[in-house]
């Protein structure tokens, strides 16, 4: 019998374990689903989890109504064929605001449709655990936090004074109106989740794979016009170049990038001479010196 | 450097090759601790720097923030690469533990950078609890210190083995081998008592370089191998897989009534289809018939796999239990010996109800005896009332309910738990159990034929402890005392426990320190729990200044029998009656530990019975008990018709 487990069958048993526990411990956990590679990641392991039986929780979409348009088919398909109970949420206040990364910019648009949209769908819900595909590797201040990381009952984080964590031995009590957030991928890293997607055959969004797509050169990054809502600026022009995505979020403040990677063997071959990180694709967390973890403070995931 | 390009590889084949070359890399969990300002978040920058994992545009951040918070001049502070909290960049400090990976050809590493200051030691606990081998930096110019010392004990109570002692800013001492042998010497003195399996020492210099990935030319003294040849080798196998088999039952897995599955992590040993398995906590016995997983069912399983088990028969097993090898057994106990690290500011106090949870199991728990607190410097044991934060010690512990386990010694899982505090839900103790305790397997509970209902059904009444709690001069004895009264002359049976009484027996043992109100408070709770199984009406009245224990005494009496009774008055008009003089000479400073002075009163949030009691006598209070009690008579008279049980 082969004793000793590989990599990712450990960090798979690790996820699977830290599923298993919410859903022992807590009344309504929600699992937040982007719709990206590491949800789609987050996906599998809840299935398995579980198996045979479906995840005992709904999955959570935080729509901005500025996402890919191809994502949301994605997403749709996804949970038809998995069959898993999926709630979409839009700050209508947002949208009666007209709130765009356009007009507003990156900052107050991920603010009221994100954040604040999350908050909202939380608390109409009363859930008081959520599952995040967030990664240690990702960011600075990810680097920092709790697999069950402690919110108080305004969803805010207290990066000063977090629960120490011992062992796979989770805290797990809570005081009424607050929750947990949860992050099963903790300990992976990027090249963990692309060998795991190859390895397990997992569906993901088409945009992560090159194709000629009709892009914007803006502010230094690669825009994907998406749909009619996005306005050229004097000079703009918009060219069909073979671009592809790292990460994907809004498309108005997500970068493409040259590739001619089509298949994933030809993603992980790429991501071995990658010289930038994976955020470097993401505007937020660029607005300023610190911003993922302010965001997270108010309440981002 | 060390990093296989893909350009040299041709798409498909390769990348799977390559791929399954990383699949067979093994993966070491470790942390780097010490003393503050040692060097260990610049240890990590410069390996993850080393092993080329900085990527452009995190290097150009780092070069911003350098400029801005940097403490090295020109130069780029690659502590500021893994110090990932604003609070740590603008004050220097490492707050809290950060995770990074990094790999070479040969592993992949998971690492943990841990805070150096003292008031941070949770977080460092928490880094090593998962970690196998530990970082220990020294500043070659401090040699072994205090936070040396604490952090070394805490690894080696925490399980780790494996110790590199990073002798750093080599370089600041001339790459002197003098110094670096009397450092070495230094640890090895003190840590011979901690066990640990091997102690590398390393000259290093983590802001230049060197014996981190390259060897130095200036310590031609020091032949051993540089950090990541000795990160690379060690072998730190825990072997948990030839351990007896355990396996905490962590969700039962029912979608329909064809299907009943045990999921959890398997904590040791092995498992195949058909193996006879034991339920630890009753001893039934049974059959794996399916090991089920996700595309296929397995024909067995190890240490560390994520499964769900089907048994042959329908025995009965929750979360909290677990599925053991017959032949070898865990304890199951409610009575043993640990070693507690105390991360709370709120200090560990005998007597006090904590929850305690183990992996996939909770109980409530008390500390019956803290046998001494371990000195850090000198493992001095010392005689100790109770764990200040960042304290280890060794107590008894006495749980509700018996627990499964093994020593920590035999099994970093099922040897440990936490203690968690009542209220605030605060994770503020971890524990490694050491054995069980011989008078919890020979002490059973003697079952009686004469029960409560039988003996308060003779009394014509139903038992009751009536709790109150208030500032010293509330007025809790004159509405007892009262209250008794009224209940006396309406022919129910009653006793006063009176705060002052007590301690003239019981209790006389015990002074006003935290450690001893708390074990006051436990000691007349059992005296009340008996009372009432008497079929008493019970009063109680103690100032009970922490809502922690009234929550324990609520837990021990039965539903609807415990009865908070807030003797609500304001600290000033306490002191202005000041019955006893006692407010007089503690405001004078005569009188240390009093309540609302200087120790606390935490009032009771949501207390059955609220008595506000200025510009009230105590007739009208004494109204107020009575009205409750006859109420609650009368519905559960409703719901119950006499039938006693």
């Amino acid at each position: 019998m082969n004793i000793a487990l590989t990599h990712l069958q450990r960090l798979e048993a690790e996820s699977i374990h830290i599923f298993r526990e919410v859903a022992a411990a807590f009344s309504k956990p929600v699992m937040l689903y982007s719709v990206g590679k590491d949800s789609s990641v987050l996906m599998h392991l809840a299935m398995k989890a579980f198996y045979p039986a479906k995840p005992p929780f709904p999955f959570l979409h935080v729509d901005t109504t500025w996402k890919f348009r191809e994502m949301i088919t994605f997403r749709d398909q996804m949970a038809q064929k998995l069959g898993f109970d999926l709630l979409v949420h839009v700050n209508e206040d947002g949208v009666r605001d007209n709130i765009n990364p356009f007009d507003h910019g990156s900052n107050t648009h991920t603010h009221v449709m994100k954040t604040v949209a999350l908050r909202q769908a939380l608390d109409k819900y009363g859930f008081d655990a959520a599952f995040g595909g967030a990664r240690r590797d990702e960011e600075k201040s990810r680097a920092k936090e709790r697999i069950f990381s402690f919110r108080n009952a305004q969803h805010a984080w207290d990066p000063k004074n977090q629960r120490p964590e011992m062992w796979k031995i989770f805290n797990t009590r809570i005081a009424a109106g607050e929750s947990i957030r949860v992050f099963p991928l903790s300990n992976w890293t990027e090249l963990d989740i692309w060998q795991y997607i190859l390895q397990e055959n997992i569906p993901i969004v088409p945009l992560y794979f090159a194709k000629e797509r009709p892009v914007v050169e803006r502010d230094g990054m690669l825009i994907l016009k998406d749909d009619e809502r996005m306005q050229l600026r004097p000079g703009e022009t918009v060219e069909n170049r073979l671009v592809r995505f790292r990460t994907l979020g809004c498309y108005p403040l997500t970068g493409a990038i040259e590739s001619d990677a089509d298949t994933l063997e030809a993603i992980v071959g790429e991501m071995l001479t990658a010289r930038t990180s994976e955020r470097q694709g993401r505007l937020i967390d660029r607005d300023e010196a610190g911003s993922m973890e302010k965001k997270k403070r108010e309440g981002y995931f | 450097m060390r990093h296989i390009l893909a350009k040299s590889l041709a798409p498909t084949d390769s990348i799977r090759e390559y791929m399954a070359a990383q699949e067979k890399k093994s993966l070491l969990r470790f942390l780097t601790c010490g003393s503050v300002d040692d060097g260990k978040s610049t240890l990590i920058g410069r390996l993850l720097s080393d092993t080329k994992q900085i990527f452009e545009d995190q290097l150009a951040a780092l070069e911003r923030d350098s400029r801005k918070h940097g403490t090295t001049g020109d130069d780029i502070d690659f502590a500021l690469l893994v110090d990932g909290l604003e609070a740590e960049r603008e004050q220097g400090i490492t707050i809290d533990v950060a995770y990074r990976f990094f790999a070479t050809p040969k592993r992949k590493f998971i690492v943990a950078d841990t805070p150096g200051h003292e008031q941070y030691t949770r977080n460092m606990a928490t880094g090593a609890s998962t970690a196998d081998l530990a970082i220990v930096l020294i500043d070659a110019r401090q040699g072994v210190l205090r936070q040396t010392r604490r952090h070394s004990i805490i690894a080696s109570l925490l399980g780790i083995r494996h110790i590199v002692l990073a002798v750093n800013k080599i370089d600041l001492v001339g790459f002197d081998h003098g110094v670096f042998d009397r450092i070495v010497e230094d640890y090895r003195q003190f840590s011979q008592e901690l066990g640990f399996q091997t102690v590398m020492p390393i000259p290093m210099s983590a802001r230049y370089g060197d014996n981190v990935t390259g060897r130095s030319d200036k310590t031609k003294w020091y032949s051993g191998p540089t950090l990541i040849e000795h990160l690379e080798n060690v072998s730190v196998d825990e072997a948990a897989a030839e351990l007896p088999f355990r396996f905490p039952v962590q969700y039962v897995n029912r979608p329909n009534l064809d299907f009943r599955g045990f999921a959890g992590t398997i904590a040791s040993g092995t498992v195949a289809q058909g193996d006879e398995v034991v339920v630890a906590k009753s001893g039934k016995s049974s059959r794996v018939r399916r090991i089920v997983a996700h595309g296929g069912d397995l024909s067995q399983a190890v240490a560390g796999q994520a499964i769900t088990l089907v048994l042959d028969d329908e025995v009965e097993v929750s979360r909290g239990n677990m599925l053991v090898s017959p032949a070898a057994r865990p304890q199951v106990a409610d009575q043993f010996a640990a070693n507690i690290v105390w991360f709370d500011e709120h200090a560990l106090l005998p007597g006090r109800s904590y929850i305690l949870r183990t992996e996939t199991d909770q109980t409530s728990a008390t500390v019956t005896d803290l046998k001494y607190r371990v000195n850090v410097n000198d493992f001095a044991h010392e005689a100790a009332k109770s764990l200040e934060m960042n304290e280890v010690g060794i107590c008894n512990i006495s749980t509700r309910s018996p627990i499964a386990f093994d020593t920590f010694g035999e099994n970093r899982t099922t040897g440990a738990f936490i203690l968690i505090d009542r209220i605030t839900n605060a994770t503020v103790g971890a524990g490694m159990i050491l054995h069980s305790l011989r008078r919890a397997e020979n002490i059973h509970w003697q079952s009686l034929d004469v029960g409560k209902h039988g003996r308060s059904d003779l009394k014509n009444q139903r038992p009751a402890v009536f709790w109150f709690t208030g500032l010293s001069g509330s007025g809790k004895s004159t509405i007892a005392n009262l209250f008794e009264k009224k209940l006396f002359a309406s022919g129910r049976h009653t006793y006063i426990l009176d705060g002052d009484n007590v301690r003239h027996g019981l209790n006389r043992d015990l002074g006003f320190t935290d450690a001893d109100r708390v074990e006051n408070i436990r000691r007349v709770a059992e005296v009340a729990r008996l009372m009432a199984d008497a079929g008493l009406i019970v009063i109680v009245s103690f100032i009970s200044p922490f809502s922690a224990e009234r929550r324990m005494a609520r837990e021990l009496m039965a539903d609807g029998e415990f009865i908070e009774v807030f003797v609500d008055t304001p600290f000033e008009e306490c002191a202005r009656r000041d019955p006893k003089g006692l407010y007089a000479r503690a405001l004078n400073g005569e009188i240390k530990n009093f309540t609302g002075v200087d120790s606390p009163y935490e009032a009771p949030e949501k207390p059955e019975i609220h008595l506000e009691t200025l510009g009230k006598s105590a007739e009208e209070m004494v109204e107020a008990l009575e009205l409750w009690l006859n109420e609650r008579d009368i519905a559960e008279d409703q719901y119950d018709n006499g039938g006693g049980i």
